[in-house]
């Protein structure tokens, strides 16, 4: 679990292109919308895009992206349960 | 002829060089477009985050306003008038390279977002608080006989109190800006000659 966090935060970097930020910037439990890493909603989209290119997730609902995207730690355990490859 | 209209400030971008108010301000060999832009925005040191999610049209764009509306050259009105050739071709080809094979198919929203080429004038608006009468225009070359026109008749029915225009093209791994600020302060009169002689020089 802990790797497929650090390999969630180095591809949340990559995609959305967040070139000031490092992945030791980001804490687990830090808010990834709002007032955390400050993403938007191009920014959700892309997120949607990635779990359904890298883990095989397509999220029928969007709006359980509010969720899911929460934070690196909802991220993991949502595509631990769920992903297909 | 209007002679109560300047062209206050401008600045020429291309692939190497960056040339404001007719003097060299940057200079940098970069390997492409992308890395030439971000160079530019490390050097004058912009902070800015959302740069780096643009587009390099956009990016391109951005950093020419960024040099001309400095804080004596801003006004509340300013409108924004650009053109180019290319249109977002730049960025249409990387949206159309993502959905070109059917078995793999994820398009990216970040990419699709900037299929326009107006795009650029929205991050501009957004940097700058602009609420303003903005145009983006479709050319073979610039037209500065055009631009002159457009730019006048703005400022002439109390459109805008400046207009920040010109040229912004990115195409095949090659960008080439010229943008300036029209106004009624200066030393340059805003007429179609001095346009064409400003972007060729």
């Amino acid at each position: 679990m802990e790797n497929l966090k650090l390999e969630l935060k180095a591809k949340i970097i990559e995609n959305l292109n967040l070139e000031d930020i490092e992945v030791s910037d980001i804490k687990n439990t830090d808010a990834l919308f709002g007032d955390g890493l400050g993403l938007d909603s191009i920014d959700a989209l892309e997120l949607i895009v990635m779990l359904d290119k890298d883990y095989g997730i397509k999220l029928s609902d969007p709006k359980q992206g509010k969720v899911i995207f929460e934070s690196i730690d909802t991220m993991a355990a949502y595509i631990s349960e769920n992903k297909t490859k | 002829m209007n002679k109560n209209r300047y062209i206050q400030s401008y600045c020429r971008i291309t692939n190497n060089v960056i040339i404001l108010n007719g003097k060299e301000v940057f200079r940098e060999s970069s390997e492409d477009i992308k890395s030439f832009l971000k160079t530019v925005y490390k050097n004058f040191e912009i902070k800015y985050s959302k740069f780096f999610k643009m587009d390099n049209l956009s990016k391109l764009a951005f950093l020419g306003a960024e040099l001309l509306l400095t804080d004596e050259n801003k006004s509340s009105n300013i409108a924004l008038v650009f053109s180019n050739a290319a249109s977002s071709l730049d960025t249409d080809r990387k949206h159309q390279e993502s959905i070109n094979d059917i078995e793999n198919y994820f398009p990216s929203p970040a990419i699709f977002v900037y299929t326009l080429p107006n795009i650029g004038i929205g991050e501009i608006s957004i940097r700058h608080q602009l609420k303003s009468e903005n145009a983006f225009f479709i050319f073979e070359k610039y037209n500065a006989a055009f631009h002159h026109t457009y730019e006048n008749s703005l400022i002439q029915m109390n459109k805008a109190n400046s207009v920040l225009a010109g040229w912004v093209n990115v195409d095949k791994n090659t960008c080439d800006a010229f943008l300036y600020l029209v106004s009624k302060k200066g030393k340059i009169e805003h007429t179609t000659e001095n346009l064409i002689k400003l972007y060729n020089n």
